[in-house]
């Protein structure tokens, strides 16, 4: 095995084993930082250790045992209170297994735990993305418009609090279940959204890792809560989403917008049910929530077969629904994309650029901005408004895009 | 684990009877169920003195520590398995007095 195999076989075990096995230290050692710095240093042993040992058969065993013994080893060192009792629980691990609870899934303990109600919501989702999701604080600082330092302080200060306050590491009881979901839902959407539009410049531009991670929980979710409206409207925004992947990037590596898009390359599969799924929620006739309503605007853009067929009334009327749940701006920038389809792009700047003094440091109201310039002919401002997204983007593939659309500007 | 779980006061008025019941209710519960290890009320801040003897000398300065219009009226300490419990019995404890309440674990 060459080392650009090794290489890849240890980013594959980073994407795949990550959280399975930061989740198992937890579980076993009931301390965050020592499960994330175990984990930590075992993928650095594998890196030292796999080119000229071969990759393990087992990569996610082999990480799981490593970083158990590296976790030994660092409690020994720190001579921590209660060790020898510790040590002993720890070396001979024959108590019967903790009953699971409601939900059969290490990693969605893991999830609970970062999500309680006791932690800012940011910190919340933060703190998943972190342990969960295996994401470089740069990545997560990235996702949230923060510094990194912010963001590195905020971490620490939450895998404290859970370790002072005695924040319990399981999934809750049956009855705190529903008031504690809205918390998961919001991290499983960005972990999802990260995936999607990946914004690190050596990252790959669609992490399926991450896409497929936050898919396979939310189903978990929904296995658990099949009544709950948003649970199910999650699911469908992101498979409705998760269909469009493969047709979002081009073989150049550039993203492909919407309107250009593929259609036949859809994955239809991922498309019907997530239809199923809205029509599901629109059978209920109980009042939406965001992700509802976000699905809802999903569907209708996958309903239909040629962008020229899109019934952008609807799509207006739904984001007029959404603002209501969701007042923020960027909700707003996406309504104004909307606008453009159904009352031309002069109508939609003059709402973009009342934007302005929220979203100025964001890429994607400059991305918008730069196209409603462009389709007005005000080639010299739509030039400058891609420079400006362009210097804000993280994802690759939306960069050469952007790139390119500024060089075709007359 | 211990916990101290705070009575956060603002000076709206004193326990009314019906509270004064819901208390002594929700401390025998503590009791029952083995959550209980001390609770008491406090008396206003007002009456406060704060004692600095760092220096050796001690020096005495009327009212309390800090001036805010929020004060900590009484407290329980509490052992339960974790947070989830002791935010729970917090819950209780606040519908019981009628007050906000603070929970810190014990170091």
């Amino acid at each position: 095995m060459n080392r650009t195999d090794v290489g890849e076989a240890i980013t594959r075990a980073h994407h795949e084993q990550w959280a399975r096995v930061v989740a198992a230290l937890a579980r076993r050692f009931g301390d965050l930082d020592i499960a994330e710095e175990a984990a930590a240093e075992a993928f650095a042993t594998a890196v030292a250790r796999w080119p000229a040992d071969g990759v393990p058969p087992n990569p996610g065993g082999w990480l799981t045992t490593t970083a158990t013994r590296k976790a030994i080893d660092r409690i020994r060192r720190e001579h921590r209170r209660d060790d020898k009792q510790r040590e002993a629980q720890m070396v001979h691990d024959d108590d019967p297994p903790e009953p699971l609870g409601a939900v059969d899934d290490e990693r969605l303990r893991l999830i609970f735990t970062c999500c309680h109600p006791a932690l800012a919501m940011e910190t919340r989702v933060a703190l998943t993305l972190r342990m969960v999701g295996g994401l470089t604080m740069p990545e997560i600082a990235r996702a949230f418009l923060v510094q990194e330092t912010t963001m590195a302080q905020r971490i620490t200060r939450a895998k404290a609090k859970i370790k002072a306050a005695g924040i319990p590491y399981r999934v809750p009881s049956a009855e705190d279940l529903p008031a504690r979901v809205s918390g998961v839902l919001a991290v499983l959407f960005l972990v999802f959204n990260e995936g999607y539009l990946a914004t690190g410049p050596d990252s790959d531009p669609v992490r399926h890792d991450l896409t497929a991670e936050a898919i396979r929980l939310t189903r978990l979710v929904r296995a658990l809560l099949p009544q709950d409206g948003e649970v199910a409207g999650l699911l469908a925004l992101m498979l409705l989403t998760e269909a469009r992947r493969t047709a979002r990037v081009s073989s150049t590596g550039e993203l492909v917008s919407l309107d250009q898009q593929d259609r036949g390359a859809w994955d239809a599969a991922l498309v019907a049910e997530g239809h199923r799924l809205v029509r599901e929620r629109l059978a209920a006739g109980k009042p939406p929530g965001r992700y509802q309503v976000l699905a809802a605007i999903n569907a209708v853009h996958t309903s239909a077969r040629d962008v020229r067929d899109t019934d952008w009334s609807q799509v207006v009327a739904l984001y007029d629904q959404l603002v209501r749940l969701d007042p923020s701006p960027i909700v707003a920038l996406n309504r104004a994309v909307a606008v453009a389809e159904l009352d031309g792009p002069e109508v939609a700047l003059a709402a973009v650029d009342r934007l302005e003094g929220t979203l100025a440091g964001y890429h994607a109201f400059h991305a918008t901005r730069a196209d409603l310039l462009r389709r007005l002919g005000r080639s010299q401002e739509s030039r400058a408004a891609y420079d400006a997204a362009i210097g804000l983007a993280g994802n690759t593939a939306e960069i050469a895009y952007l790139t390119r659309r500024r060089d075709q500007l007359g | 684990m211990q916990y101290l779980v705070s009575v956060i006061d603002d000076g709206t008025g004193p326990d009314t009877p019906t509270e004064q019941a819901a208390i002594d209710a929700f401390n025998d519960r503590l009791r029952a169920e083995g959550h209980w290890v001390f609770a008491g009320g406090l008396g206003s801040p007002e009456p406060a003195t704060v004692v600095d003897n760092r220096n050796g000398e001690a020096f005495l300065t009327d009212g309390p520590f800090v001036e805010s219009k929020e004060y900590m009226a009484g407290f329980w300490i509490i052992e339960a398995a974790d947070l989830d419990k002791a935010l729970k019995l917090a819950t209780e404890g606040s519908k019981a007095c009628n007050r906000k309440i603070e929970v810190r674990p014990f170091l």
